[in-house]
């Protein structure tokens, strides 16, 4: 049996894939390794409550009727109704360091005024950016170029404290490398978080994937589950065939890893000259989840999420110890705009961690360390806000360990290689990559990573004899 | 197939890519990007249903002809006319 094309990896982005590809009747498999689907944006079950892995909110949201966006041109190209997505809008979001804060809402013109009003010094080099920004071609998928948004901003901007307030959401939604940004992330991420804005799905990451997964399945796509890839084998340069853990071979015109860049090219048999050059991805983060015994409002937390620094210079890199407490990313999922309030309070908190040091810990002391670290971030918290901890009714944390347990990302490195392919092509005829080591990043990102990769490569691919030599 | 039905069908693949917006109102002479919001990734929607639906090729060369529903219709009418509809 052969297919046109298998997709490795039922996340965000190759569910996406699959349904473009399935959408024009081609022959197509999607085979995942967990039990799950969902990926790095997936979720788990404790007791009886369902916690999404990966989302706190989807950024790009925009309002039903725009259609030139991420979010509008992702529902037209899947053919799901705005409606169908059940997004409900953030309330307002806040950007906290020590002796400045900095709200947003959906609103964009709302941080614009908040600019002007905090730092009057900086409004006019910020409208420069702005146009900076609204010019650049974030989508181009062209790999020659790389600019560095810190030059950017420090050609626009003279308040390093502004300018660190602007990176903290971007970077812990969305930056791959430690320290500066390339500016087309950086674009992407702006766009998508300040000009677009926050949302969430009633009934999260679950519901959102069952969407996808129905969609695709109805189409006529196949699903494997528990069924990990052991490798990739190739002949003369060109994709012979996938050969499954459980040894079963698959036959296929095209492949679409979405299992990370690297990742993909160790599966590659034989061996592919150069692949231990490439950039693992070190950036993970520790999440907790918090569940209350009332809401996050009436504990003083009211806002939708915070990104906060307790110094006034904000650090985005793997931490030496364990985990970096001075910074983090707070969410309260209870404070969206949703049609019934969810039935529990909770809190999510996420701080930087060090993937190798968490994977180091003996059994005996994961589970002792996961608790002192969460302790340590709470802590943190009480600089800015009022203490919780008296009503929490339950507790979980993950950690990076944990992260790649479940999806096989290295370092549990969420934002993937900081090097992008952003045009999917590896070495390797007819395998590509999608999702966030093609680059587009976020639950919309990763998405439209997918339709795109599967669009550029197998669907537009086979109108042109030539494709294949460029 | 007459040339009101490749009109109809040419409708029918815009309505299904873009569903919210008002085929009613449109337009034959004037461009389809300007009329409705399509992109060029709905252009590949367009072709690729074509494929679909009609099993027809559209090459690269021939996408600007499908840029009206006039020109669409020119275009496709005499490639699809031996093509029979089933309802």
């Amino acid at each position: 049996m052969k297919y046109d094309a298998i997709i490795i990896g039922s996340g965000l982005s190759g569910l996406a894939a699959g349904i473009r590809l399935a959408m024009f009747e081609k022959k197509v498999l999607i085979v995942e390794k967990h039990v799950e689907v969902g990926g790095l944006n997936s979720f788990y079950s404790r007791k009886h409550r369902t916690f999404d892995v990966g989302l706190h909110a989807m950024t790009n949201y925009t309002p039903k009727g725009v259609r030139t966006s991420p979010l509008g041109k992702l529902l037209k190209q899947l053919r799901f109704k705005h409606d169908e997505f059940r997004l409900c809008p953030q309330e307002m979001s806040e950007i906290r360091f020590p002796d400045k804060v900095l709200r947003f809402t959906n609103d964009f013109e709302f941080l614009v005024q908040e600019i002007a009003e905090q730092f009057p010094s900086q409004i006019d080099g910020f409208q420069k950016l702005l146009t900076r920004i609204r010019e650049f071609n974030e989508l181009n998928l062209d790999d020659s170029q790389q600019i560095s948004s810190r030059q950017v901003l420090e050609s626009c901007l003279t308040d390093p404290v502004l300018i660190d307030m602007l990176y903290c959401p971007l970077k812990y939604y969305g930056n791959a490398a430690e320290g500066d940004m390339d500016f087309y992330q950086f674009v992407i991420m702006f766009k998508s978080i300040f000009m677009e804005g926050f949302a969430k799905p009633v009934g999260g990451m679950p519901y959102i994937l069952k969407l996808l997964v129905d969609k695709y399945k109805s189409l006529g796509g196949e699903l494997r589950m528990g069924a990990g890839v052991q490798s990739i084998v190739h002949k003369d340069g060109k994709l012979q065939s996938i050969q499954l853990e459980n040894t079963e071979t698959l036959v296929a015109d095209k492949v679409i890893s979405s299992a990370g860049i690297v990742e993909t090219l160790r599966l590659c048999r034989p061996r592919i000259v150069g692949e231990s050059d490439l950039k693992i991805g070190q950036m993970s983060f520790i999440e907790s989840i918090f569940v209350l015994d009332r809401m996050p409002k009436e504990v003083g937390y009211d806002k939708s999420i915070v990104f906060y620094s307790t110094e006034s210079r904000f650090k985005y890199r793997v931490p030496k110890g364990l985990t970096d407490v001075t910074s983090g990313v707070l969410c309260c999922p209870n404070n969206f705009h949703y049609p019934e309030a969810p039935s529990e309070g909770v809190i999510r908190l996420t701080n930087q961690a060090n993937f190798k040091l968490w994977d180091a810990l003996a059994r005996s002391d994961y589970r002792a360390a996961k608790k002192e670290y969460r302790g340590r971030g709470v802590n943190a918290l009480l600089t800015y806000f009022p203490d919780f901890s008296d009503h929490i009714i339950y507790i979980d944390s993950f950690t990076p360990k944990t992260i790649f347990k479940y999806t096989g990302h290295l370092n549990g490195a969420v934002y993937g290689s900081p090097t992008k392919i952003k045009s999917g092509r590896t070495p390797v005829k007819n395998l590509f990559i999608c999702g966030t080591d093609q680059g587009f990043l976020g639950i919309i990102g990763a998405t439209l990573s997918g339709i795109s990769m599967a669009n550029l490569h197998i669907l537009q691919a086979e109108a042109k004899s030539e494709y294949g030599r460029i | 197939m007459t040339r009101e039905q490749v009109r109809q069908a040419i409708l029918n693949i815009i309505s299904d890519i873009a569903p919210d917006e008002d085929l009613g109102a449109v337009k034959d002479e004037e461009k389809l990007r300007d009329q409705f919001d399509l992109d060029s990734m709905d252009f590949l929607d367009i072709v690729m249903e074509l494929r679909k639906r009609f099993n027809l090729e559209v090459p690269e060369k021939d996408y600007q002809e499908l840029v009206t529903v006039a020109s669409s219709v020119e275009y496709l009418f005499p490639r699809l006319k031996d093509y029979e509809l089933v309802s």
